[in-house]
Formats: C-alpha cells, sequence, structure tokens
C-alpha cells in the first residue's frame, strides 16, 4: 500500500542521510556453521544504549529450511526511491530480501509491525529464481531507482556465468537476467552503481563450485579467481569495459562507490595479492568518459610461525590480512577496512581517494594475534574483523567475524566463535571499541548487519 | 467572453498543478543541475520538459479533434468521461510505476521523458474535459476547432512551465530538497482521484 509522505528513512542526498536519527535495532544475518540440520536464522540486536537490552539479541526468526547460508541481504526500497527520472517515494522501507548463498533461496522478511519480531512473507523456491534467470546463489542486494538488483555468483550447475537480476519492490517477483550484453565478463559478486552516471560496476570472486567448498589452492594459485572489474551501461544494459588488476590480485570483492552521485570514483577490497600475500585497495575512477583503476593502499602480510598457521598457509610462514570487506561513510570522508586474517580493522581519510591516510586502528580476533575485546580481556577471540556496517551518521561501526563457512574453516579450524563488536568513531577520524557492546552468537555466526533505517551501505542517491 | 476566460483559466491552473507534482518535471530539472554543479543546467532541462509536456497534451487533444469529425461532441464528452474514469480508478488499484531513462539525459531525452511522463499519468485526458467545454469546441468549422486546441495546449503548457520552472529555480537555489521528505505528498493518489472527478465533471458540465 502507497503512503501520503515519502518514506521517512528515505533521504534525497548523503549529506541529508547523516543527519538521521540513531539506529536503535540492527539485524544480522546468523547462519548455521555446523554439519546439525539446524536452520539459519535471521537476528534482530539492540543497539540502543539507552535500552536494558543494549547489545542482546532480542529477536529471531529461523529460515524455513536448512542449509541456506545466510549471506548478505538488502531492503526493498531505499532513497533511490526519490530519483527524479523513475520517481516512486510513496513505497514503504519495509522487507528485508535475504537469500541464502548456498540454497538459493529468497525469503522476504517483514520488519513491521514488530521490528524485533521480523515475519516471513515470502519464499522465492531455487527453481523459481532458476528458471526466470538462469543464476543461482543470489548475493548483494541493492534497492534501485526502479526495482531490487541482486547479483548471483553463477549458474544453477555451479558454473558460470554470474551476473545480475531484477525484482519487483512490491511483488517480489523475480522478473529476470539484467544483462542484454555481456561481453567478457564471466565471474560475478559484488555490484554498485553511479546513479549520476548511469553505470553500474561489478566485481569478480568465482562461480558456485569454485568457492563453496573452501578455497581451492590449485585455482588460487594460478590465478584463477576473480581480478577484474567490469563497468556497464545502466540503462542500455550493457558491458562497456573491463578493468583488470592482473591475476596476480585474487578476488575483486567488495564495491563502495562515491556516495555523491556527482563523484565519479569508488573503492575495491582486493583479499590477497599472490607475490606477497599481501591485501590491497583500489580506485576505480572515470576520466573523460573512460575508466581506470590505481592501487592506492597496500597492507603486507605478517610474518608467522608456521606451528602456529593453519594447513592453508603454513608453507607461507605469513599471515594474510585478507580484506573481505570495507565501508565508505556516507560523506565519502572515511573508509573502513576489515582484515579478516591478521585482526587488524583500519580507518582511512579518504578525503583525497588517490591519497589515503591512515586515522586509526583496532585489532580484534587474528589467527596468531586473537585479540582479546575489553569486555572480556583475558578471552582470546577468534575469527576477524569481517563485514562491517557503518552508521548513516558515521559516528557507530559495528562488524562481525565470520567470513563464509567453507572459508572459516580453513583460516580458523578450531571453529569460529562468532562475535559482533560496536566502535564509535570520533569526527575527525580516530576509533574506540565500546567496552560495553559485545555479541555473543552462541552456536550461530554473524554475517552481515543492516541498520534499522539504513546505513552506509543501504541506500543510493541521486542529488548532492 | 467570460466564458472563455473560464476556460483557459482553469486550463492555465491545470498546467500550474501538474507543474507542481514533483514526479512531472521540475525536480528531474533540479537534479539535472546538482549533478553539473551549475544553475545552467537547471535552465536547459526546462524547454525539452515543457516541450515533451506540451506534446503529450496536444496530442490527446489532436486526437480528441479528429474524431469531433466523424462523432458528436457528447459522445465523445462520455468516451473521454469513460476514460478518465477508468484509468483514475486503475491507478487507485494498481500504482504501476513509471521508469524510463536514467541521469545522463539531453534535449531529446528529456523531452521523450516528460511526454512519456505526462502521457502516463493522463495529463492530455485530464484537460480535455475542458477543452471540450470551451467555446472552440461548438465551432461547426474545424479549422477554428483546432486553432482552439493549439490554444488549449499552449495555455495549459504556459501554465505548467511558469510553476515548474519557478520551483526549480527556488528549489536550486534557494530551498534546497530538503523539503522533498515531508512536502512531496502522494499526489499519484490525488491524481488518481482527480482523473475519476473529471471524468464525472466532462458527463455532468
Amino acid at each position: 500500500m502507497s503512503m501520503w509522505r515519502p518514506d521517512p528513512t528515505f533521504y534525497p542526498s548523503a549529506k541529508m542521510a547523516m543527519q538521521a536519527p540513531a539506529e536503535k535495532l540492527a539485524f544480522v544475518a546468523m547462519l548455521n556453521g555446523k554439519d546439525n540440520g539446524r536452520h539459519d536464522a535471521l537476528g534482530v540486536v539492540d543497539v540502543d544504549p539507552a535500552s536494558s537490552g543494549y547489545g542482546n539479541i532480542v529477536g529471531q526468526v529461523d529460515m524455513p529450511n536448512a542449509g541456506d547460508e545466510l549471506h548478505h541481504f538488502g531492503w526493498n526500497a531505499c532513497s533511490a526511491c526519490l530519483c527524479p527520472h523513475a520517481p516512486h517515494p510513496h513505497v514503504e522501507r519495509r522487507y528485508l530480501v535475504v537469500p541464502g548463498i548456498h540454497s538459493s533461496r529468497i525469503h522476504i522478511i517483514d520488519t513491521k509491525p514488530d521490528p524485533r519480531k521480523p515475519q516471513i512473507v515470502k519464499v522465492i523456491e531455487p527453481e523459481t529464481l532458476a528458471a526466470r534467470t538462469g543464476y543461482a546463489s543470489p548475493h548483494t542486494i541493492h534497492c534501485g531507482p526502479d526495482g531490487i538488483f541482486a547479483s548471483a555468483l553463477g549458474a544453477p550447475d555451479g558454473g558460470g556465468p554470474g551476473g545480475i537480476f531484477v525484482m519487483d519492490h512490491e511483488s517480489f517477483d523475480v522478473l529476470g537476467k539484467w544483462e542484454l550484453d555481456r561481453g567478457p565478463q564471466n565471474l560475478a559478486y559484488d555490484f554498485w552503481w553511479h546513479l549520476g552516471f548511469d553505470t553500474v560496476i561489478t566485481s569478480e570472486w568465482g562461480t558456485p563450485s569454485m568457492v563453496n567448498k573452501g578455497v581451492n589452492p590449485e585455482i588460487l594459485l594460478k590465478g584463477g579467481y576473480g581480478h577484474r572489474l567490469h563497468v556497464w551501461d545502466l540503462l542500455k544494459r550493457r558491458h562497456q569495459q573491463e578493468l583488470d588488476l592482473g591475476s596476480e590480485y585474487q578476488m575483486a570483492l567488495e564495491l563502495r562507490p562515491a556516495h555523491d552521485p556527482t563523484r565519479a570514483y569508488g573503492f575495491l577490497g582486493v583479499v590477497v595479492s599472490l607475490k606477497d600475500l599481501s591485501a590491497s585497495i583500489w580506485v576505480w575512477h572515470r576520466d573523460d568518459g573512460k575508466w581506470g583503476i590505481k592501487k592506492v593502499i597496500d597492507i603486507p602480510a605478517e610474518p608467522a610461525d608456521p606451528a602456529a598457521l593453519p594447513p592453508l598457509l603454513q608453507g607461507f610462514k605469513a599471515v594474510p590480512p585478507l580484506i573481505t570487506d570495507i565501508n565508505l561513510s556516507l560523506d565519502d570522508r572515511f573508509l573502513y577496512v576489515s582484515c579478516f586474517g591478521t585482526g587488524e580493522f583500519l580507518q582511512f581519510d579518504v578525503s583525497d581517494p588517490f591519497h589515503p591516510r591512515k586515522t586509526a586502528s583496532v585489532h580484534l580476533g587474528g589467527i596468531i594475534r586473537k585479540a582479546a575485546h575489553p569486555k572480556q580481556p583475558k578471552t582470546p577471540l577468534n575469527g576477524g574483523p569481517q563485514m562491517v556496517e557503518l552508521s548513516r551518521d558515521g559516528k557507530r561501526i559495528y562488524f562481525t567475524n565470520s567470513l563464509y563457512s567453507p572459508w572459516d574453516a580453513q583460516f580458523y579450524p578450531e571453529g569460529i566463535q562468532s562475535w559482533m563488536v560496536k566502535l564509535d568513531a570520533k569526527p575527525e577520524g580516530g576509533m574506540e571499541i565500546d567496552p560495553k557492546f559485545f555479541v555473543d552468537f552462541g552456536e550461530l555466526r554473524g554475517h552481515q548487519v543492516r541498520l534499522e533505517g539504513g546505513d552506509a551501505s543501504s541506500d543510493s542517491y541521486c542529488y548532492t | 467572453m467570460s466564458e472563455g476566460l473560464a476556460v483557459w483559466g482553469t486550463l492555465f491552473l491545470l498546467g500550474a498543478y501538474h507543474g507542481i507534482n514533483p514526479g512531472m518535471g521540475w525536480l528531474f530539472a533540479v537534479a539535472r543541475g546538482m549533478q553539473e554543479h551549475r544553475a545552467r543546467a537547471v535552465a536547459w532541462s526546462l524547454p525539452p520538459i515543457a516541450l515533451g509536456h506540451a506534446l503529450s497534451i496536444g496530442a490527446v487533444v489532436l486526437i480528441a479533434g479528429l474524431a469531433q469529425v466523424a462523432l458528436p461532441l457528447m459522445y465523445i464528452r462520455i468516451g473521454v468521461a469513460a476514460a478518465l474514469m477508468g484509468l483514475g480508478v486503475y491507478k487507485l488499484i494498481r500504482s504501476r510505476h513509471f521508469r524510463w531513462g536514467g541521469m545522463q539525459v539531453g534535449f531529446r531525452e528529456l523531452t521523450i521523458w516528460s511526454f512519456l511522463m505526462a502521457s502516463a499519468h493522463g495529463a492530455g485526458l485530464m484537460v480535455l474535459p475542458v477543452v471540450l467545454a470551451g467555446p472552440h469546441a461548438h465551432h461547426h468549422i474545424a479549422s477554428q476547432r483546432a486553432a482552439g486546441g493549439v490554444w488549449a495546449t499552449l495555455i495549459h503548457t504556459l501554465g505548467y512551465f511558469t510553476v515548474t520552472a519557478a520551483v526549480a529555480l527556488l528549489v536550486y537555489w534557494k530551498f534546497g530538497l530538503a523539503m522533498l521528505r515531508r512536502a512531496w505528498f502522494n499526489l499519484d493518489l490525488i491524481w488518481a482521484i482527480a482523473l475519476v472527478v473529471t471524468g464525472l465533471m466532462a458527463l455532468l458540465v
């Protein structure tokens, strides 16, 4: 049902969204990383410091089937609904679109009337997704100006190509494959866009069969995982340009374009370099209508005693940082970087995107370091900073510590004990761990976090 | 004469009403200005937006004028009324969202966008009962009726253009877009009701 006024969580510009009230709840994908038949769930975490339940899971909805491997998820509608060419501001931001990356099942979850008791209102079965799109393993969800866009890792047989499909933002019908001409693109992972330039950027990981049994050292050492970005015409749905980092750089994953629609640049996190196990951040940018890409941050591997390393890494005698997630504040000023391997979480001032300046670093978990949280300073933590989400005002940072269950087992073979933490960011740079906030997920593992009303990776804007 | 004035006045006001709807053009002009960081982009967006709107209105008026050659005015009024009420009720039940084009648009794309946007909203249909109530509609000479149709389209577009331009420039220079969050009423809903009401009026007036 449409409303009389725009959804109050829609903002014309990212700058205006920074004035939004602080979130009181966070939604977290909670997956079962064990082979015990338990179902994954979507959890609701109280993030209101004034509440007695602060830092606790206060609600949970279990998925109807086992084995989904919940991963990323997103909203049915967001600020992109205010875009001038396809305006429909009276849709509600209400439903979470929650895919299972292993089951290819997509759950539509209603966060109203009680956001602490979300309800599953529709389930799209993998057969429907396959029949309508030819895709499987749905991954990133973004609300667009004219529908819900989602990426998928590959085809139902586990091979390629992966790509993008579109869903109706009211009926949640799967409308079909998005690409009309994919050019040389085969691998898929993340995607986002520059709405002001009618341009889509997509990144590369691997097809379902390349990733769902863990990282395959044979493929990795041959440079077979993704190392390219693809630039697309959003309207013509055609491939325009390929940006190749070189096969030394493996797994070009998370994409964070500038939130200001007039700025044609963005940040890419690359998991590992085959040369020295370093991780890197790259900036793609537009000059005279052509797109280019440049490495702007290198994070080196840390030498380590092989005996302390998991079998996969023993031969390298080092811990790779493994940049597995990044996030950009709504003013395009601070970039946050998760290093799942070393357990480091970094903040960079990227006011000048080509010359980032490191402003803060925090350690939690890590393969060797196992850094503890101030709430339990004697308890070593495993896993490392991973899915990171940032409040719209840029003041609060949340992250969880699991990556993807088949890969968790290779880097943390002892079994990840999953947690979620909160950091407070200072306006001019710097951050501190909130000693009062530590969520223990028990038997499950926390993955992506979404904040009530929107966050720094949920909305796109058409105005400055 | 006073009857004619009332008709032209109503056409102008209907144009103003179409113009004030953020989805019908001014917001796009503001967005173009913001994307290019200059007020000139706002100004340059206005002519194609107005042209597209005028073409949409003109096309509907022309079709009605051609129909008048073959059919008595009363039949046309009943047809227009039925179309208006049908469209209004449809929009109330199932609000389909308009989509065409993107943010990088030139003169041609903006004209097409505005034409399609106005057509999808039944803007021309809404104007038709007023045109048919005007003195020119009763002329037995086709060329006189045609001149009346052209004038009707121009006056409507003038009302539309005046408001679109004023709102776009004021928002761009002075007020900013924050008010959009509160003041963007669901004009589609009002619009659907307006379609039904003008349909009824077409029958009764």
